[in-house]
């Protein structure tokens, strides 16, 4: 099967999506499409899934001019589409997810799971899937979900199946086996576009490349091309892709954990005795696989987590504050999900800006707010940190993930930070967003503060790590050098020490409680 | 509903099953993104088309049970003109009498006859304006607070006893009266604040449950002498004393009184409360994402007990305005039916506080007038709900509405212009919404309007009304 673009035109009023884009895919190719946020990318492939009807062009499948007016019919022409936000229904098992939209019935109309769920035996004994036809779609992980969504697709017999930013939610482990099935799936002759802005990942999987900016084709690559040149592409300008940092210049051990312990409601040690201390001007990255700990350690610390043992900042327990008294203590946070933790997105960037500091001077008291005041100090943040909004009176939910990002960044870098803690700094923003956001991110530290990031990107961890610590299964199994290998750390986020025991390494000892 | 998950399942987008956004969320989510959100951001096109649109519906409705009309009709291909006609002078009549008991009475000999009506429509506003505040107030706050009739009857029975127990001079009394109503109707809206933030109930099946209550109460109450008026058999209270009630506003020719001004205070003060002050922002953060306001430092289930006291506040303060304007005294049908137009109000005026303001002298100038629009034309006063409920119909529909009069879609130009094409606020995820909103579930409707820029945040039905 060949599937051609030709000259696809998307316009959402003056605003140009897509200019006149031509793309070819074929059987046995994985063809990636590259892009930064907002280049194109997602409404190209809504356009191919018959979501948008496009502005001029045409589709062809083998030759053939199509025309879809919804996904129904791009389906039946065996277009398969995973998004990046699954549409599952978490209620749901997972053969009653595949079967919906498509569902067989027997006489007097009784729904025939039977043979749905065999096909999901079938494809996932082919493809190595590992998924349980009457699992609950809510007690999957991520991973085992966006696999659910790609069984979907090929039930119906896709012969092309579209991948919108399937590495987003992924683990690294998730990502390699991900990888793996795409390679089966082009090796037995599906066509697979893959749509991200990850280069590493596209590099390893791609046929083509091709690059999208501003809703413009502005090139294809081969795989092997450089990855700085990929990037200069994407961005259209030559990008910084490893960090620079100097040596750390480190002072007083100003933030220390010790024996933290996160129960669940069931009773399960989600986090597992951590003991660890940051000095002034360091950055201490918490690796590990999504899932082990990391989410519950940081709320811990915020007073979003019921926890025990001791959390000290400048000499004071903080540990049973609220998150307010946290927030007040010098605590700079960035949430991991920022669209439902950091943001609210249907108040303005401004709004956002002052989310959690409306009540002090000079943008409030405590009885009311200065709209004035807040405009000023949002018109000054959003020039500092490069936000690109045409105002801030915007609901913060119509910029680009990148942008809202910056904003969240924007509101917690403020001045005088007693401890810096972000959580995936960088998910799901485009590259020269994360190129900026790190450089902050090192600037806060050179100014002195304890700074903590948790990440589950091992580039990001090396880029701005002085001294990692990996967690798996709510511990901390080691503290290790920033300049560890990518090899060694893979090791320790799957639970092996290294020639090491748990809980200590030779250069590094967790610190107790100092009191 | 903890709004502490451990895990955040990403599929929080609406996508190409449309219809199934309304469902689609977050599991554990606090009652985050309000369905009503999407209505109350409609835009003020749509709210007058929906009510010129219920008007000529309503039209029709008069023209078909209109007598004159049906015997014309009988004759209608021999002389078809009759039957327009009597559909013209029907309608026509209807509405005259509708205008003349609302607003200016143009047949009055005097000036004061003419304005009478006015009058009678702002007095008649004046607890559905108070009350429909309070309402607005939780729908911002992201709470759906059905409870409006058992607060105001709370307000209203503390209003009474103190009105009629107590012997005060005038103005104090008045204003301890004022006070009390509002208290009442806070402590019934703060309980269910309590409940909710201690246990995770949820505020409509604690609202409604407290309404029952409220209702007995007041019925108990009125039976035993704690409020019934003396040597009486009925369940009524005495009359309040002059120093507990509100003095007229024009003179002994009108009704209208102080209590509508008390009501444009409220409405000042409603609209600081949102706009200005430091709890609204922390109410309005609550409504739109509990989740980020709570990682911002924000108490969450302190601000449910804040946003259910007010608005509980409120209630009760529209029910000593009953006590002490019009009434004078208390009986089990206080409450009325306020409660339920209140939202119907609060929906209306889109939840601002000045749209409230707005809506709610519209509804009374919808009851003033319906009573002399029955009286004179013998078109049945239930005309008047009709136009009141498919006004609210329309406006919870915005797509149907722009389709009858053939609109764009809502900022499909400007909007889309100067922002990233792909993450606007869809239409068919607020349909969606809407629609969930119907069966008491509540949707997430910020998944509408917030998406990473490369996620397909646009449905179906958007991509067909190209």
């Amino acid at each position: 099967m060949k599937l051609e673009l030709r000259g696809i035109t998307k316009k959402f009023g003056a605003f140009t999506a897509n200019d006149s884009i031509d793309l070819t895919v074929e059987s046995g190719q994985v063809h990636s499409l590259l892009g930064e946020n907002g280049a194109g990318k997602s409404t190209l492939m809504n356009v191919l899934f018959g979501l948008y009807e496009p502005t001029a062009g045409e589709i062809l499948v083998d030759g053939r001019p199509v025309r879809f007016s919804g996904p129904g019919e791009a389906m039946r022409a065996g277009i398969g589409m995973v998004h990046q936000h699954f549409m599952l229904i978490p209620v749901f098992t997972v053969a009653e997810n595949v079967a919906l939209g498509d569902e067989h019935t027997r006489a007097a109309g009784i729904l025939d799971l039977e043979s749905t769920r065999r096909k999901i035996r079938e494809i996932s004994d082919e493809y190595g899937f590992h998924v349980d036809p009457d699992a609950l779609v809510e007690d999957l992980p991520v991973g085992v979900q966006q696999r659910v969504e790609i069984i979907k697709a090929l039930v119906r017999e896709a012969r092309v199946l579209i991948l919108d930013e399937p590495t987003a939610v992924l683990t690294p482990q998730e990502t390699d086996e991900l990888l793996d099935i795409i390679r089966r799936l082009r090796d037995n002759g599906t066509a697979v576009v893959f749509i991200s802005h990850k280069l590493r990942e596209v590099k390893a999987i791609s046929t083509v490349i091709s690059v999208l900016r501003r809703g413009r084709m502005v090139g294809t690559a081969d795989p092997d091309a450089d990855q700085s040149e990929l990037a200069a592409l994407m961005v259209g300008r030559a990008v910084g892709l490893n960090t620079t940092k100097s040596a750390p210049q480190l002072g007083e051990e100003t933030f220390s954990v010790s024996d933290l312990t996160v129960l669940s409601p069931e009773g399960v040690r989600l986090v597992d005795r951590v003991s660890f201390g940051i000095r002034q001007g360091e950055i201490l990255a918490v690796a590990g696989v999504q899932g082990n700990g990391q989410t519950e350690l940081t709320e811990a610390i915020m007073g979003l987590q019921k926890a025990q043992g001791s959390i000290r900042l400048d000499g004071e327990e903080i540990l049973g504050r609220t998150t307010r008294q946290v927030i007040r203590a010098g605590v700079g946070y960035v949430p991991e999900d920022r669209s439902t933790d950091g943001l609210v997105g249907s108040f303005s960037v401004a709004e956002n800006l002052v989310l959690n500091r409306f009540d002090r001077a000079p943008v409030g008291n405590r009885f009311q707010l200065s709209p004035a005041a807040i405009r000023s100090l949002a018109e000054q943040r959003v020039t500092e940190f490069d936000v690109r909004t045409q105002g801030v009176d915007l609901p913060v939910g119509t910029l680009s993930g990148g942008n809202q990002q910056k904003v969240v960044m924007a509101r917690e870098l403020v001045d005088d930070l007693k401890l810096f803690i972000a959580s995936q700094p960088t998910r799901g923003v485009d590259v020269g967003s994360i190129e900026f956001l790190h450089d902050r991110i090192i600037r806060e530290r050179d100014s002195g503060t304890p700074v903590m990031i948790v990440s589950t990107e091992l580039d990001e961890v090396l880029d701005l790590a002085d001294r990692i610590a990996v967690m798996y299964h709510g511990r901390i199994i080691g503290i290790v050098p920033g300049d560890t290998s990518r090899d060694d750390l893979g090791l320790m986020m799957a639970g092996i020490t290294p020639g090491t025991e748990p809980d200590t390494t030779p250069d590094t000892t967790p610190k107790g409680a100092t009191a | 509903m903890s709004a502490v998950t451990s895990e955040s399942t990403p599929a929080s987008t609406p996508g190409p099953q449309g219809g199934g956004a309304g469902g689609s969320g977050r599991k554990g989510g606090a009652p985050n993104g309000f369905s009503f959100r999407d209505v109350l951001s409609g835009n003020g096109t749509v709210t007058v088309l929906a009510i010129l649109l219920s008007l000529v519906i309503s039209a029709v409705l008069i023209i078909l049970t209109d007598e004159d009309v049906l015997e014309a009709a009988g004759y209608f291909f021999s002389r078809p003109m009759d039957t327009l006609a009597a559909a013209w002078s029907a309608v026509a009549a209807a509405y005259a009498a509708l205008f003349r008991g609302a607003i200016f009475n143009y047949r009055g000999d005097t000036f004061s006859e003419g304005i009478y009506p006015l009058m009678e429509s702002l007095t008649v506003a004046t607890p559905l304006i108070i009350i429909s505040l309070g309402i607005a107030i939780s729908f911002r706050s992201g709470l759906f607070n059905i409870g409006g009739q058992g607060q105001m009857i709370f307000g209203a029975m503390f209003a009474t006893w103190f009105g009629v127990h107590l012997q005060l001079p005038a103005g104090l009394h008045l204003l301890l009266v004022l006070i009390m109503g509002i208290l009442g109707g806070a402590l019934w809206g703060a309980v269910v604040g309590f409940l909710k933030a201690l246990t995770g109930a949820h505020e409509v099946i604690l609202t409604i449950m407290l309404n029952y209550v409220a209702i007995h109460l007041v019925t108990y109450f009125l039976y035993t002498p704690v409020l019934q008026r003396e040597g009486s058999t009925n369940p009524v209270s005495d009359f309040l004393p002059s120093t507990a009630v509100f003095p007229l506003l024009f003179g002994d020719s009108f009704r209208l009184n102080w209590g509508f001004v008390v009501a444009l205070v409220a409405t000042v003060f409603a609209w600081w409360l949102m706009k200005r002050s430091s709890v609204g922002f922390q109410l309005r953060a609550v409504g739109a994402n509990p989740d980020a306001a709570r990682t911002a430092g924000v108490s969450v289930k302190r601000m449910y007990v804040v946003a259910m006291a007010i608005s509980g506040g409120l209630a009760g303060l529209a029910g000593m305005s009953q006590v002490s304007g019009t009434e004078k005294m208390l009986n089990t049908d206080v409450a009325g039916s306020f409660g339920f137009d209140a939202i119907t109000v609060a929906l209306l005026g889109r939840s601002s506080p000045w749209g409230v303001f707005a809506a709610g002298l519209l509804f009374g100038a919808l009851r003033a007038g319906g009573v002399t629009m029955q009286t004179e034309t013998g078109v049945p006063i239930d005309i008047v709900l009709i136009i009141q409920s498919l006004i609210v119909l329309f406006i919870a529909a915005p797509p149907l509405v722009r389709m009858i009069f053939r609109l764009p879609a809502p900022g499909s130009l400007q909007a889309r212009a100067t922002a990233d094409p792909v993450t606007q606020p869809t239409l068919a995820g607020a349909v969606a919404a809407t629609t969930a909103s119907a069966d008491g579930h509540v949707a997430p409707a910020d998944s509408a309007t917030i998406g990473d820029a490369d996620s397909s945040t646009t449905t179906p039905a958007e991509g067909d009304q190209r």
